[in-house]
């Protein structure tokens, strides 16, 4: 039985991914939206679930994007581009002509202090607020052999106590504001907290409902927004990577 | 007897639904043997009305009836007395109408979780509580627990969820436009097994005829979903019981199956695939050879995994003998999916209601009945091998339709005065969707029925009498939805 179990796991091989930070990506993914002038298409901006699609000036904000395609047409480009992570709101507005180099270079400004404090350590405290369990299978993705997040001193703990922050998933239902919020008050200072996923950023395809209690998020500050739906694991990882590495 | 008979994804007119009372309701089911798949109510004016659609599984039929409520009766004597089964959607419909169902035993609140809930409570020497959530350990939906235990015992487990309630149903009313992107997030765990019961209801209430290119590639991934899940939730169990290269393994083998995916849709769990209409991306014979390939591996790696962890002594004891739910509670309760499979318990959408794809495929159906945390995880392994067996038929059967579209653009006025009742059978289980239009064609109900509605309480019933220790285990070998309860 031990040489079953020994050649099963050698059998296995390596499976992780050696360089996180400039892993490959299938080309199918649907990632960094690039955005041109194009006098054929009329760019209809009700095929957007979400609202985060602008036709005049055209824009995509992936703080609502759940990057769906449905707009895609020769205007709308989708790259496989996978770092969209930004520590400004406002930054995640993609206008015409953006190139991920140019979104890269401004996108993640994190203060000087988050790089001394956490850089080789960040315990974070995962709360799912209504988060449809797409955006939670990913997170706990990022754990797992392939992505082994852990490598890098990033893990999710059970206690609050114990966390450098929280990350927020969902679009914060009212029957779940009092637990998070509970939960942000748990733990220690500093804190950071970062949304994951076009609902924790907007409320995503929820943001029109009445169900909905958004008021924790306009309370306390926000350090990074992680946009997707659900959110890549190589997304998450690489942006908070880039929010917390020294450069 | 008094019920309009229908199958699944077929419209009917809604005002040929008749009006009879809960009395007669009550012993229509318990005559005609049938299981409640639909139970909810609908505003019409002041009046409520009760929708009722109970299911017979041996034919295929759904029967549809309902009963009318004036604003003056505001109760009536519950079902649930008689049809333990109906427990919950009695307590739904409470909860959305204020209609009360008289001596209902069990008449809690399903999701308005924010005012005092009234606990089962024991009293005695040596017992004590356990309270968690709703925020829970691992990075998983909220909901709470309360145990009544006595020092490891168990003796009751009452769930309270509601938490992840966002209002779904009426969002979907909202739209004046079909919205596959919300039908996606409903429950993000079961992607392909929603979207496609929304679009189908909308094909059956639009009248619009997809090709059979795209009848067949839904399929396919439905059962990617299905065998990537499975795996997942292997690992999961197995990582419950502190086994870690069974879930170091499952976790990396299920990579394989989502990335395909991936490169299929552009998302690793197949959202944007699926549109009122079709699919939005073709699998031709590269792809097809590329899945093939895939599921060989996967295949190959789950057999052996499985082999090495069925043979270890520290694996089976964990599981065997833990969370038992019978064939008897199962079906009292009426459990469904893959849950009441493992209790022995035979119902499966994808077999019982003429799906012209699947009954021509002659795959058996898998089956395993001790209803432990063992026939959970032993079922899950058959069904991986199943459903491999029939992404690779309804593959090669693709080729036949190869010059077929893969998407035609729907309809996009909606039959008036309509009902349809679209099921699919998910990876968890039944995923039942039933749209109402009005005299105008708008969607005027949307009513969502997830699998974890009715298998909740049988998680309830499995830790009974377990080691405290016991409920995350039993929990995985459920792997029930928050989302698809609360909506
Ligand atoms: S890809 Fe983004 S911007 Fe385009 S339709 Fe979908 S949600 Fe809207
Ligand atoms: S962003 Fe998308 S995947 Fe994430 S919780 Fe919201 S709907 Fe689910």
């Amino acid at each position: 039985m031990l040489t079953d179990t020994i050649k099963l796991k050698y059998f296995q091989g390596k499976q992780y991914i050696p360089d996180i930070q400039n892993a490959p990506m299938r080309s199918q993914f649907r990632g960094f939206p690039l955005l041109k002038k194009c006098d054929e298409c009329l760019v209809d901006e009700s095929v957007c679930p979400t609202g985060a699609l602008k036709a005049d000036p055209l824009s995509i904000d992936l703080g609502k994007c759940t990057l769906c395609g449905n707009c895609k047409c020769d205007a709308i480009q989708f790259t496989n581009y996978y770092k969209l992570s930004s520590t400004d709101r406002e930054r995640l507005v993609i206008t015409e002509n953006m190139t991920p180099d140019d979104f890269e270079k401004a996108a993640i400004q994190a203060r000087k202090e988050i790089r001394r404090v956490f850089s080789k350590s960040l315990k974070l405290r995962q709360v799912s607020a209504a988060g449809c369990n797409g955006c939670e299978m990913e997170l706990n993705a990022c754990s797992n052999c392939n992505f082994d997040m852990g490598r890098f001193g990033i893990d999710f703990v059970a206690s609050p106590r114990h966390a450098d922050g929280l990350v927020i998933t969902g679009p914060v239902s009212e029957n779940m504001a009092y637990a998070l919020e509970d939960c942000y008050k748990s733990t220690p200072n500093p804190k950071i907290v970062i949304l994951a996923g076009a609902c924790a950023i907007s409320g995503g395809v929820f943001q029109n409902s009445t169900k909905l209690n958004r008021e924790f998020l306009d309370k306390y500050p926000i350090d990074l927004y992680i946009p997707g739906c659900p959110v890549h694991p190589l997304t998450f990882i690489n942006g908070v990577l880039d929010f917390i590495s020294k450069k | 007897m008094n019920w309009v008979i229908t199958e699944n994804n077929k419209k009917i007119n809604a005002l040929d639904i008749p009006t009879i009372s809960t009395e007669e309701i009550r012993s229509d089911i318990e005559k005609m043997k049938t299981r409640v798949v639909g139970f909810f109510g609908k505003q019409e004016f002041d009046n409520v009305r009760l929708y009722v659609i109970a299911a017979d599984d041996k034919v295929g039929k759904l029967y549809i009836t309902s009963s009318l409520f004036t604003p003056e009766v505001k109760s009536y004597e519950s079902l649930t007395q008689t049809i333990p089964a109906l427990h919950i959607f009695e307590r739904e419909f409470y909860e959305e109408f204020g209609i009360e169902p008289l001596n209902h035993p069990w008449l809690k609140p399903v999701r308005n979780n924010q005012d005092a809930y009234p606990f089962f409570e024991m009293k005695g020497e040596d017992i004590h509580q356990v309270a968690v959530g709703p925020i829970h350990a691992g990075v998983i939906e909220p909901g709470h627990f309360r145990f009544m235990c006595q020092g490891e015992k168990v003796y009751d487990l009452e769930i309270m969820l509601g938490y992840q309630h966002r209002g779904v149903e009426e969002l979907f009313l909202k739209n004046k436009k079909y919205n596959n992107r919300l039908a996606e997030s409903v429950c993000g765990d079961m992607v392909i097994g929603y979207n496609m019961a929304y679009s189908q209801a909308m094909e059956a209430l639009s009248d619009t005829q997809i090709s059979s290119k795209a009848q067949i590639i839904r399929r396919i991934a439905l059962e990617m979903e299905r065998i990537a899940i499975h795996i997942g939730d292997m690992g999961a169990i197995a990582g419950d019981m502190a086994y870690l290269m069974g879930a170091s393994i499952f976790g990396i083998t299920r990579t394989l199956v989502i990335n395909t995916m991936l490169e299929i849709s552009g998302s690793r769990f197949g959202r944007g695939l699926i549109d009122v209409g079709g699919v939005n991306f073709d699998i031709d014979k590269k792809m097809s050879e590329k899945i093939i390939n895939m599921l060989n591996d996967v295949a190959k790696t789950v057999d052996r995994t499985t082999n090495v962890m069925l043979k270890t002594p520290s694996c089976i004891s964990r599981m065997e003998r833990t969370g038992v739910v019978n064939q008897e509670t199962a079906k009292a309760i009426g459990a469904v999916g893959m849950a009441a499979r493992s209790s022995g318990v035979d119902i499966d959408i994808r077999f019982d209601f003429n799906d012209k794809w699947y009954t021509s495929l002659d795959v058996v159906k898998p089956f395993r009945a001790t209803g432990d945390v063992h026939s959970r995880f032993k079922l899950r392994y058959k069904e991986i091998k199943q459903s491999i067996q029939i992404v690779k038929k309804l593959l090669a059967k693709l080729e036949e339709y190869e010059n077929e579209p893969v998407k035609v653009t729907p309809n996009t006025s909606l039959t008036p005065n309509s009902l349809v009742v679209s099921m699919t059978e998910g990876w968890r289980g039944e995923v039942i969707h039933v749209a109402i239009t009005g005299s105008d064609g708008q969607l005027v109900r949307y009513k969502i029925k997830d699998p974890s509605f009715n298998n909740w309480y049988a998680l309830a019933m499995a830790v009974r009498n377990n080691g405290v220790s016991d409920f995350p285990l039993c929990n995985k070998s459920f792997n029930l939805s928050y989302c698809g309860n609360d909506l």
